[in-house]
């Protein structure tokens, strides 16, 4: 509740930091706001190339509906693993990247990774919005599960949240911990179902039991799976994921907000 | 009933880390398997004081002695280890200005996004806008990213900003020095605007000057510690006493010349002929005294002094030349004085440099800048307004009766 009230006392501060990280991001280019929709489109090109041509990756048909477009299926997984991504990288920059800030002048330095976070799950929803029009165009209605989307896009964020404050406060005092988390996600992203089915996965871990827990344990092949049924084969999501997303957005984002209020009252020292 | 103190420090101590070698990789904690090595050093132990509500206080000590920690932990920036600050109303803090600027947007955004970090809202700053960019002067450039802003604009906007805050609490480290003459005195302007408004304000500055015309408090700090709390006049003169700022030589002056002659020694001689221990006061008669040792014969020498205060105007700089008085030669020890009746000074902290020249004035044989630190202190005449001088000047007003008038 702490944390309602004081967001409700510096909302302005906090849509003004977001609209800073927004405005300022494609500023000073002449295309400004359609890099933001560029990067994932040239992304979709060369993994539909690589992985729908080369390697004759075949993505099941949509269920109900009959979608079978592999450049739709890799997409709504990529979007939201691009807000991770970010999320964590801007994270990690998002204390340091402001330490004159922090030193000079006071107020909740968690609204500068929330700002970053917020930002870019505002990039999200405006690429689903013309992912959402492309699937209409290509004969998927997916009007009347947009309001899901837009519930699991909350809870993401606040997943994204989480992580991000772990990794701000804890980029404070390791500086080369971007090395690492460079290479975590690398790790991670082909951990997770999005260039191809989750099921390709699964039968190949199918005597190795830990390591099929492990990767269902993933909470982005959870987010994966949800976004696919309600984007992709425009059916509800499976209960179990939901259950799964829920549970670990409330842990990562417990132990983030923690370890961030632990840490805050020195960052003004330490940075 | 008595009134709220604005502030309270109540037992305040500060801790810092000096880290021996500084490690901030995890490479290198996991290697060695501990994070960093570090010394501890409190910058601030058990200090408490109430600051009265619209009052104006000011923090004076040394340099390291803890006034700008103890100025952070009020503004919250820090977090005392021990002990607590108390504040009522809202508090801002002018540590330093346009800090969160975002250089690529304008200054318009920077304006909203600056006022929202100060813990301004929207409606708020949409109500002080016109005021704000009037006061930085900046109407025609004000959808101009701030980035082709010149340093002076940045940091005007920035100081507008935060000034019209109007907040019930003002902390100010030592930045009232921006900007051109005009905007300084507009700066000044404000600064009354608040006291009268009954606002409080926390000053920190080396200004002894000024800390005493401002202030109606003072809290003087010592490595750390609280020295004592008490009328501003008070305080600045048992300061200045302790440091025996009548002659303290400044640490990192600057010496040059080829060395035939060397100045060994500056004074300032007070009326009593013996030099002048703790601080000299406005109108009272100074001698400026400079001590050579000439190794050869030197012909012609032109001596000279010149003033500058701490902000780096020069305010004077007499030489003997200019009176045309040339000493045939000197060699060995002698003395020169420049003896002044009245000193026009008003309060502040001034430098003296001296020189010693050919009778051109273009080589040095020994040249010290910045030899000599000392401070003014209200005497006569007494100016309320401040600056550098007084014109020692006499008022005369005729007033005419209301009858009599045509």
């Amino acid at each position: 509740m702490a944390a309602l009230d004081l967001f409700r006392s510096q909302r302005d501060l906090f849509v003004n930091l977001t609209l800073r990280e927004l405005r300022g991001k494609y500023k000073r280019s002449v295309l400004g706001w359609a890099w933001s929709l560029l990067n994932p489109l040239a992304t979709m090109v060369i993994f539909s190339v690589v992985f729908r041509y080369f390697l004759k990756i075949d993505v099941p048909v949509g269920d109900p509906s009959g979608l079978h477009v592999f450049a739709f299926y890799l997409l709504c997984a990529l979007l939201p693993w691009n807000l991770l991504a970010n999320g964590m990288t801007g994270g990690m920059g998002a204390l340091l990247g402001n330490a004159n800030l922090i030193k000079k002048v006071f107020f909740p330095r968690s609204l500068l990774v929330g700002a970053n976070t917020a930002s870019l799950s505002v990039s999200l929803l405006i690429e689903l919005g013309v992912l959402a029009a492309a699937l209409l165009v290509a004969g998927n209605m997916v009007l009347p599960w947009l309001p899901a989307v837009l519930a699991v896009v909350a809870v993401q964020a606040l997943f994204v949240l989480g992580v991000a404050l772990l990794l701000a406060v804890t980029a404070v005092y390791f500086r080369d911990l971007e090395h690492l988390v460079g290479i975590v996600l690398q790790l991670w992203f082909y951990a997770t179902p999005i260039i191809y089915p989750a099921s390709f996965a699964i039968d190949a871990l199918r005597d190795k039991p830990l390591l099929r827990w492990l990767y269902e344990a993933n909470p982005m092949t959870r987010f994966a799976s949800i976004y696919r049924d309600l984007l992709y084969h425009l059916r509800g999501p499976e209960l179990v994921d939901v259950a799964a997303v829920v549970g670990w957005t409330v842990v990562v984002l417990g132990i983030g907000a923690f370890t961030f209020h632990r840490l805050e009252p020195r960052l003004a020292e330490e940075l | 009933m008595t009134t709220q103190p604005a502030v309270e420090v109540e037992d305040v101590s500060k801790r810092f880390r000096l880290y021996h070698d500084r490690n901030q990789s995890l490479k290198a904690a996991a290697m060695r398997g501990r994070r960093a090595r570090y010394e501890e050093f409190w910058a601030l132990k058990q200090v408490s004081f109430e600051v009265a509500e619209g009052s104006t206080f000011g923090l004076i000590g040394e340099n390291g002695s803890g006034k700008s920690t103890l100025l952070k932990c009020m503004a919250q920036i820090l977090r005392p280890d021990a002990g607590a600050v108390r504040t009522r109303g809202k508090v801002s803090a002018l540590l330093e200005l346009g800090a969160g600027f975002h250089p690529e947007l304008s200054g318009r955004d920077n304006v909203f996004l600056n006022g929202a970090i100060l813990g301004l809202s929207r409606k708020e700053v949409q109500e002080r806008f016109d005021d704000i960019v009037g006061f930085a002067g900046l109407e025609r450039f004000i959808d101009t990213p701030v980035k082709n802003y010149s340093s002076g604009m940045y940091v005007r906007l920035g100081f507008s900003v935060a000034i019209n805050v109007e907040p019930d609490v003002l902390l100010v480290d030592e930045v009232l020095a921006v900007g051109d003459e005009q905007f300084q005195r507009r700066c000044a302007e404000k600064f009354t605007e608040l006291r009268a408004d009954g606002r409080t304000i926390v000053v920190v500055s080396h200004s002894m000057g000024s800390m005493q015309s401002m202030c109606d408090q003072v809290a003087w700090l010592d490595h750390g510690e609280l020295k004592a709390v008490g009328p501003a006049h008070d305080m600045v003169d048992a300061y200045l006493g302790s440091v025996q700022m009548g002659g303290v030589p400044v640490g990192d002056t600057a010496r040059w010349g080829s060395g035939e002659a060397r100045i060994e020694r500056v004074e300032l001689i007070g009326a009593d002929g013996a030099p002048i221990d703790g601080s000299i006061r406005t109108g009272d008669p100074v001698t400026f005294r400079l001590c050579y040792k000439a190794d050869q014969p030197i012909e012609r020498p032109t001596f000279g002094f010149a003033l500058h205060t701490l902000d780096g105007v020069h305010v004077t700089g007499p030489r003997t030349a200019d009176q045309g008085l040339f000493p045939d030669v000197i060699l060995g020890e002698g003395t020169v004085e420049l003896v002044v009746d009245r000193l026009l000074l008003l309060p502040g902290t001034y430098d003296l440099s001296c020189a010693l020249h050919d009778s051109a004035g273009l080589h040095p044989y020994d040249a010290r800048n910045r030899a000599l630190r000392f401070n003014v202190v209200p005497g006569a005449p007494h100016e309320g307004m401040g600056g550098i001088t007084s014109l020692g000047g006499e008022w005369h007003v005729d007033v005419l009766d209301a009858e009599r008038r045509p």
